[in-house]
């Protein structure tokens, strides 16, 4: 054996036995991982939920009223086209209705009652235990908070590439492709003290961290406990409180997330 | 060795001229588009990211490609490239520039991008992209500035160069691997969430890059005194014909993979691209001649290579080198990025097509880069000329 490749080997020998050791600590980080996906997560950590009721979300009306309320409150504009019309392709929406077929795809079967399939389902941002969109922001504008679970959105620090965008997999971030203000003036008019946004920036729901940080529930849950049949039909709460709201219900009744097999554990429960 | 660049015939100022009109054009687009916001583009909610950022991923691999003349000259002393390396090294240049322009056109608060640096968040792949592009930036200059002064004075390069030659090697690669990660590690979108990602960059980026360096071998031999030689040439094109190849295999393990297993989430961005989706009575196939016609540019030329009579004849192969960059270009400069937001995470399609001012903005960059890239070309060509003892500026 010639000197070079003995030397060769031995290199190689080391390097295998580095591996070998770092082995095990990787093993530590993913049997962590393992176990932070578990089913009954440690209750330790405050992680703010809702739990929505399709069944009584089928009233228009309701949804209506707690989508109105949340873009009046943080001033969301409806952005329309030459002629008036809702501008599809740019819209920006905190929380709308989806049919159950596009927001539950994996639970769509061939012999599916055709209500259900054609059931609206208020949707809007998730708050992920593993956020993607957390992950991928090059600048922490967007960043899942530690005191309740909230994942955060800062408007003057995004810098509009989108990334967030494309790894969210619940379509539940907007970005300005025009000047927000334009549309609000045209539309019902800036409204209250939350600040409006500049073009070029992502936005989504924020679980209306500025209300409750004032003691108030978010303004979805609100407005839609108002409607008439509408008690319940969202419920907010902290699942680290066993005695929370959406513990209560989360432990008695059958609930779904989106696409739980992304791993990215969703913080939105569906009664079905 | 700068002045080679200020003095030309009156072809070379044409040229920079040419380039300099286009430039404008795009530069008048993008002002449109401060003004107005990226609601100028064809971009949408659902197709949020469009041809800016397919362009930044078909460029890096433009870029990675001068690995293909580096590897072989430095690292197994392939004499023939000896005169061509320069003009790999000087592609990557211009390319990385392009890339970073086209990153910087598609953000919405280009003000604000120095955040990246402000908060560098580790966890982010852009963050990682913008670092190693930067750093491959760098290597590039300073590789090809060095060594092409040194020719000039008639000396070797500085031993400590070497260092950064080497870097330069694996760096390449990495430039196009992270950005394949961008894509690879998003698991709400299954059509770029597959391993095969990042080789499939890597090889069809080396079927691109050395292509286009054919074409500009074969143009700088015809328009100057200066010769890359033939051997070079040659040996680009046994590059590119085992690039094109692995590529193509790449692309049918990925289509076997998706097709075969019959996973609607995998077929569908298959069924988007080569025959349409229909909904509601409605079909949405704007890619598919394009991604026909791209299949097959790139199985006729990948086949056409394999003949000793085409690859190594200097009077055909530009012209089959075409045909490739186009068949990776529409591959990867237009289907890839835009299919894996069709349909959307929540299954609506909606199309995308890039409106007049976007294509205006993305010919604008290219202009940037042909113009840089130009210059750069013009400047080695003037020291290898005076070199040679032609002394007088040709083109
Ligand atoms: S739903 Fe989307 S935007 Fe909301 S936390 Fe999850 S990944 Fe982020």
């Amino acid at each position: 054996m010639d000197d070079t490749r003995r030397k060769f080997l031995k290199k190689a020998g080391y390097a295998s036995l580095g591996i070998s050791c770092a082995l095990p600590l990787l093993d530590a980080k993913l049997l962590a991982m393992s176990e932070e996906t578990g089913t009954h997560e440690a209750a330790a950590k405050k992680q703010l939920a809702m739990v929505i009721d399709i069944k009584k979300c089928q009233n228009k009306q309701l949804v209506d009223a707690a989508a109105n309320a949340c873009h009046t409150v943080h001033n969301v504009p409806t952005i329309t086209d030459a002629k008036g019309n809702i501008n599809k392709e740019e819209e920006v929406k905190w929380i709308w209705t989806e049919k159950f077929a596009n927001t539950f795809p994996e639970q769509v079967h061939a012999r599916l009652e055709r209500s259900i399939l054609d059931e609206d389902v208020v949707v809007l941002c998730n708050h992920c235990s593993r956020p993607p969109c957390v992950r991928v922001c090059p600048t922490q504008a967007t960043w899942k908070r530690d005191t309740d679970g909230i994942v955060m959105m800062d408007m003057h620090r995004c810098i509009g590439c989108r990334y967030c965008m494309a790894a969210c997999p619940y379509g539940a971030r907007s970005f300005n492709w025009n000047e927000p203000r334009k549309f609000l003036e045209k539309g019902r008019g800036i409204v209250g003290e939350y600040p409006t946004r500049t073009k070029g920036v992502v936005e989504k729901c924020t679980f209306c961290a500025d209300r409750l940080s004032d003691g108030l529930e978010p303004a979805c849950v609100e407005a839609a406990n108002k409607v008439p049949g509408g008690k319940d039909a969202l419920v907010f709460g902290d699942l680290s409180d066993p005695n929370s709201k959406v513990n209560l219900i989360l432990n008695k009744k059958h609930t779904i997330c989106r696409k739980v097999g992304l791993g990215t554990g969703p913080n939105i429960y569906y009664i079905i | 060795m700068l002045e080679h660049a200020f003095k030309g015939s009156k072809n070379y100022w044409l040229l920079l001229g040419f380039w300099g009109i286009i430039i404008a054009m795009g530069a008048g687009a993008y002002a449109v588009q401060l003004r107005d916001g990226l609601t100028i583009t064809g971009m949408s909610r659902d197709v949020s990211w469009g041809f800016y950022i397919s362009q930044f991923t078909f460029m890096v691999g433009v870029a990675a490609s001068a690995v293909m003349v580096v590897l072989p000259y430095y690292l197994h002393d392939h004499k023939a490239f000896a005169k061509t390396v320069i003009l790999g090294e000087f592609v990557a240049v211009p390319a990385v520039l392009t890339c970073m322009l086209f990153i910087f056109v598609d953000m919405g608060q280009p003000a604000r991008v120095l955040n990246v640096i402000l908060h560098p968040t580790l966890h982010s792949v852009m963050f990682w992209d913008m670092s190693v592009l930067m750093g491959y930036l760098v290597l590039n200059l300073l590789i090809g500035t060095i060594t092409l002064d040194c020719e000039r004075k008639g000396k070797h390069y500085p031993h400590w160069l070497k260092f950064f030659i080497y870097l330069s090697i694996p760096w390449a690669v990495s430039i196009h691997t992270v950005t394949a990660f961008l894509y690879a590690g998003l698991e709400g979108r299954p059509f770029w969430m597959t391993a095969i990602l990042a080789p499939r960059f890597l090889a069809s980026a080396f079927a691109t890059g050395p292509s286009l360096l054919i074409i500009l071998a074969v143009i700088v031999r015809k328009i100057s005194k200066f010769d890359p030689g033939e051997k070079a040439i040659r040996t680009l094109a046994t590059i590119v014909t085992y690039s094109m190849l692995i590529n193509l295999f790449f692309f049918l393990v990925e289509a076997f993979t998706s097709i075969y297993s019959d996973m609607p989430h995998h077929l569908h961005a298959f069924e988007y691209m080569f025959v349409g989706l229909h909904e509601n009575g409605v079909t949405y196939d704007v890619l598919v001649p394009w991604m026909r016609a791209g299949m097959v540019f790139s199985f006729i030329t990948g086949f056409l290579m394999l003949f000793p009579g085409i690859r190594w004849n200097l009077k055909v192969v530009p012209y089959v080198c075409v045909f490739i960059i186009c068949g990776t270009w529409i591959e990867k400069g237009l289907g890839l990025v835009i299919t894996g937001f069709i349909p959307s995470t929540l299954g609506h399609i909606t199309e995308y097509v890039p409106t007049a001012p976007e294509l205006m903005v993305t010919f604008g960059i290219y202009a940037i880069g042909a113009f840089v890239l130009t210059v750069l070309y013009k400047i080695i060509i003037g020291v290898r000329e005076r070199r040679a003892g032609y002394g007088a500026d040709a083109q």
